[in-house]
């Protein structure tokens, strides 16, 4: 039976680790390489770096980035931001990132999707879609959340999948940085629709919130990011409270 | 020396990474020469398997793999693993390179699992092998694939649990194979790669 899996996500900006709440009042926290590895000893099943660079400069740094830390961390690593080509999936997928995802770009462009998953297989492109509340539904936000595309979040998922997309990694907008807990309600729209992968983010502040996506939902992983970095919660913590509870996961030894 | 086989498919530098980290003197190449003067091979492979079977005939290494394979350790990662068996129906018929018996055929699990077979999975030993240790059994490593090897349990070193028996790790005499992505699967698939890289 394949394991649930926990993903520590690193914002990176111009090649250092920073993180916000609610994606404003950013801070730097770090270095990405030695967070991976740290990461990596904690038992992190795949390491996620998020470029929020904006500049060309930036952009090339974050493939530093990633070449140097493939050569240290020997577990799957995903590389999203700023993502709008074929020829950056190529770029970061041979400078070691394992997967690559995707969001506003391919909102804008959904054959991007496609696109990628016939060059490179499905396997290694991954769709975040960070979604918002709006009525009873959730509508398809982008740009840390400041601009509404009037797209169903529910429908643009099973889009994705139908484009070639190999997972789904959904952020509710309305939990980010709350810490009151995965969005369950969202999750289970979304993960009712699709057969990838889903991979939960936005939210988790206890390590009850990493049982209970797991018993409520069919989430195939869970992804966080300030809750490790300020070091409330290692990987290793949350691996042995989800083997407490009888979620199978990788226990390293 | 271990020479990482460059014929257009796989990812090689994740498998350099690994094998540099563990201080293995390696090389990525495709001239025959340096494939004869190895130690030891790895056979990469990402893609598909009637592809890979293609380009490896067209950089005209298909003769010199399984020539070699008879007096060398030769490990297949992934779809190089597939590749070291007789068929594989991926897209019709091809032959494989016939260096353990068995055939590569779409996975059919049980149950509602989905296919791609992609995470983490468990190891569980069937049979002993110079690059497993019993520490392995129900250790996690790191699968990629939709088609599996059906294969004789007595070439299978371990075999993982996903709605059906899929064999993780194959062997027979020197020649090796691991469906999972040992360049990927933590503590490991790197003492598997460095058990690899010691074996006679």
């Amino acid at each position: 039976m394949l394991a649930k899996r926990i993903i520590p996500c690193l914002d990176v900006r111009d090649g250092k680790v920073v993180k916000g709440i609610n994606f404003v009042g950013i801070k730097e926290v770090g270095d990405p390489v030695e967070c991976a590895e740290e990461y990596n000893k904690q038992g992190a099943d795949e390491i996620c770096f998020l470029d929020i660079t904006a500049t060309h400069e930036g952009r090339k740094t974050m493939v530093d980035v990633v070449r140097r830390t493939a050569q240290r961390v020997f577990v799957p690593l995903t590389v999203g931001g700023g993502i709008s080509s074929v020829d950056d999936f190529r770029e970061l997928l041979r400078s070691g990132a394992d997967k690559v995802s995707v969001n506003s770009a391919a909102v804008r462009n959904p054959n991007l999707i496609k696109e990628a998953a016939e060059i490179f297989g499905s396997q290694c492109v991954v769709v975040a879609i960070d979604a918002k509340k709006k009525g009873d539904s959730w509508t398809v936000v982008v740009n840390g959340g400041r601009i509404d595309m009037n797209i169903d979040a529910i429908e643009w998922a099973k889009k994705a999948e139908e484009l070639g997309a190999g997972e789904i990694l959904l952020t509710s907008m309305d939990t980010d940085g709350m810490k009151t807990g995965f969005d369950i309600e969202l999750l289970n729209a979304v993960c009712s629709v699709v057969k990838i992968p889903v991979i939960a983010s936005g939210g988790c502040g206890t390590l009850e919130h990493f049982s209970e996506v797991f018993k409520k939902t069919e989430a195939s992983a869970a992804l966080a990011a300030s809750l490790f970095h300020y070091k409330e919660l290692t990987v290793e913590q949350v691996k042995e409270h989800l083997r407490e509870n009888d979620i199978p996961v990788r226990i390293t030894l | 020396m271990t020479v990482i086989i460059d014929y257009g498919a796989g990812n090689l530098f994740s498998i350099r990474n690994a094998l540099d980290y563990l201080g293995v003197e390696n090389k990525i190449s495709r001239d025959k020469k340096d494939l004869i003067d190895a130690d030891r091979l790895i056979l990469p492979g990402v893609g598909a398997f009637p592809d890979a079977m293609r380009m490896l005939d067209e950089a005209d290494l298909t003769q010199t793999i399984r020539e070699q394979a008879k007096i060398k350790p030769l490990m297949g990662i992934c779809l190089g693993m597939q590749m070291l068996f007789d068929k594989s129906y991926e897209f019709g018929e091809t032959t494989g390179l016939g260096l353990i018996p068995g055939t590569v055929e779409l996975m059919h699990p049980k149950g509602n699992l989905v296919i791609p077979h992609i995470g983490w999975n468990a190891l569980e030993i069937n049979k002993e092998c110079p690059l497993l240790s019993k520490a392995e059994e129900g250790q996690y490593v790191y699968f990629v694939h939709s088609f599996g090897a059906v294969t004789h349990s007595d070439n299978v070193g371990a075999y993982c649990d996903y709605g059906m028996k899929v064999p993780g790790l194959v062997f027979s005499g020197n020649v090796y194979g691991c469906q999972f992505h040992p360049e990927k699967s933590g503590d490991t698939g790197l003492k598997i790669l460095r058990r690899f890289a010691s074996v006679k």
